[in-house]
């Protein structure tokens, strides 16, 4: 398929006035920001679109029998099962169009799933799926825990977050364990396109979801999603903290395109101007997950988290080629 | 809908969700409502792409925003992101 690649402009009207294709009526909780993120995601589509999604909860929230909010056609099989979804899905599509009985010109695919769903029990399907270079876009949307249970850990919770299955108490402090760096692994598949979003920055996120189904074969978008039920925050306050994890570094934003590291304006920015780095804490605080952190006996953990943030971060900056400054 | 409730060898096999979730009113869930100032808005629209249940339209007509109470849940979201603060949760 050949597609004019000029850069896509748009203004905040342009994408207030784009019909939602992810619709309202779903049975999210208050302030669950992975439903902004699926509804900023399909306003970022370029044309006829087949959406697959693992269990999770954006597949509960939205496909509550009778009812569905996709405008989309959509499918759901298994919890591991949407890379390899998405790689059939592509597949038929190919041979619908080599003999001729495909309507449209080009179709794209879209793979959803959370983080349990992508750094866990997902991750063999999505492996080999970008390794058989399937062209379709994986989403990730990291609400770091697997909330649509009841808050179980995952690969994707981050060091220190208590869980019910890690608890914070007297035997453990939360999570022992540090949060997979699911993009950089990504990044090593040495595909096409990778990049992390955070819906504050929700033109950056347009921008990259556009990139990502624009580019000839897999690409992998993973976003920060706060989950206020799961991190214990405020609801109103789920958006700011997307913010708050750029604006410390515990989430930068960057874009790896054919294994070029390149950082995102937001992160851009802090690397220019290191001063503009917050503390950790500033992230840390007012979410009750991390509330733990804060007592005098658990200091080192919270030394440990700045400590690791500044370690991916200097790493990152390496990565796309910033001299780190102190 | 038809008064009558479909039988089991009417409805779609395997599942299929076949009604538009719009139909499904989850305005009753919420405790706050948002209430909007007219003299602070600037009309940025960030509240329409926060807003995690698009209950805030923009009309174009009106070139004007409005909140769709049917679906909103009260989650406080538009009131925190809205930059000239003319966003207020007020008891429903």
């Amino acid at each position: 398929m050949e597609m004019a690649k000029q850069e896509w402009k748009f203004t905040t009207k342009d994408i207030a006035e784009k019909p939602d294709l992810f619709l309202s009526g779903h049975r999210a909780c208050a302030g669950c920001v992975p439903t902004t993120v699926l509804r900023l995601i399909m306003k970022a589509l370029r044309g006829p679109t087949i959406v697959t999604q693992a269990t999770g909860c954006m597949e509960v929230v939205s496909s509550i029998y009778p009812y569905t909010s996709w405008a989309v056609p959509w499918l759901h099989t298994a919890f591991e099962t949407a890379a390899a979804n998405a790689s059939g899905i592509e597949a038929a599509l190919k041979a619908l169009k080599r003999k001729g009985r495909l309507k449209h010109e080009h179709v794209d695919v879209i793979a959803i799933a959370g983080d349990g769903g992508t750094y866990d029990i997902g991750f063999q399907a999505l492996s080999g799926a970008v390794e058989r270079g399937h062209d379709f876009l994986f989403v990730l949307y990291d609400n770091e825990a697997y909330m649509n249970t009841g808050i179980q850990r995952s690969g994707g919770t981050p060091k220190g977050a208590a869980t019910t299955t890690s608890p914070a108490g007297t035997a453990i402090p939360g999570k022992l364990e540090y949060k997979k760096p699911i993009a950089d692994i990504m990044v090593a598949h040495e595909i096409p396109y990778v990049a992390t979003a955070s819906p504050y920055y929700w033109r950056d996120l347009l921008e990259k979801v556009r990139k990502g189904l624009e580019v000839e074969g897999p690409a992998f978008l993973h976003v920060l999603a706060p989950c206020p039920r799961g991190w214990r925050s405020d609801q109103a306050k789920s958006i700011e903290y997307s913010r708050l994890a750029v604006e410390t570094c515990v989430f930068p934003l960057w874009e790896a395109v054919n294994g070029q590291y390149q950082l995102s304006v937001a992160s851009k920015l802090i690397a220019l101007a290191p001063q503009k780095k917050r503390p950790v804490t500033d992230y840390l605080q007012g979410q009750g997950r991390f509330r733990h952190l804060f007592s005098p006996q658990n200091k080192h953990l919270l030394e440990d988290f700045q400590r690791i943030t500044d370690e991916r971060w200097r790493r990152l900056l390496a990565k796309c080629g910033v001299s780190a400054k102190p | 809908m038809s008064a009558r409730e479909k039988s089991w060898k009417e409805i779609a096999p395997a599942g299929v969700c076949s009604r538009t979730s719009t139909t499904f009113l989850t305005g009753d869930w919420k405790t706050y409502m948002p209430v909007r100032d007219l003299e602070k808005c600037t009309r940025c629209l960030l509240c329409v792409l926060f807003c995690p249940d698009g209950a805030i339209h923009w009309k174009q007509e009106k070139s004007d925003i409005e909140f769709d109470y049917n679906f909103c849940k009260g989650c406080g979201i538009c009131a925190n992101e809205c930059p000239t603060k003319a966003i207020t949760m007020k008891v429903e």
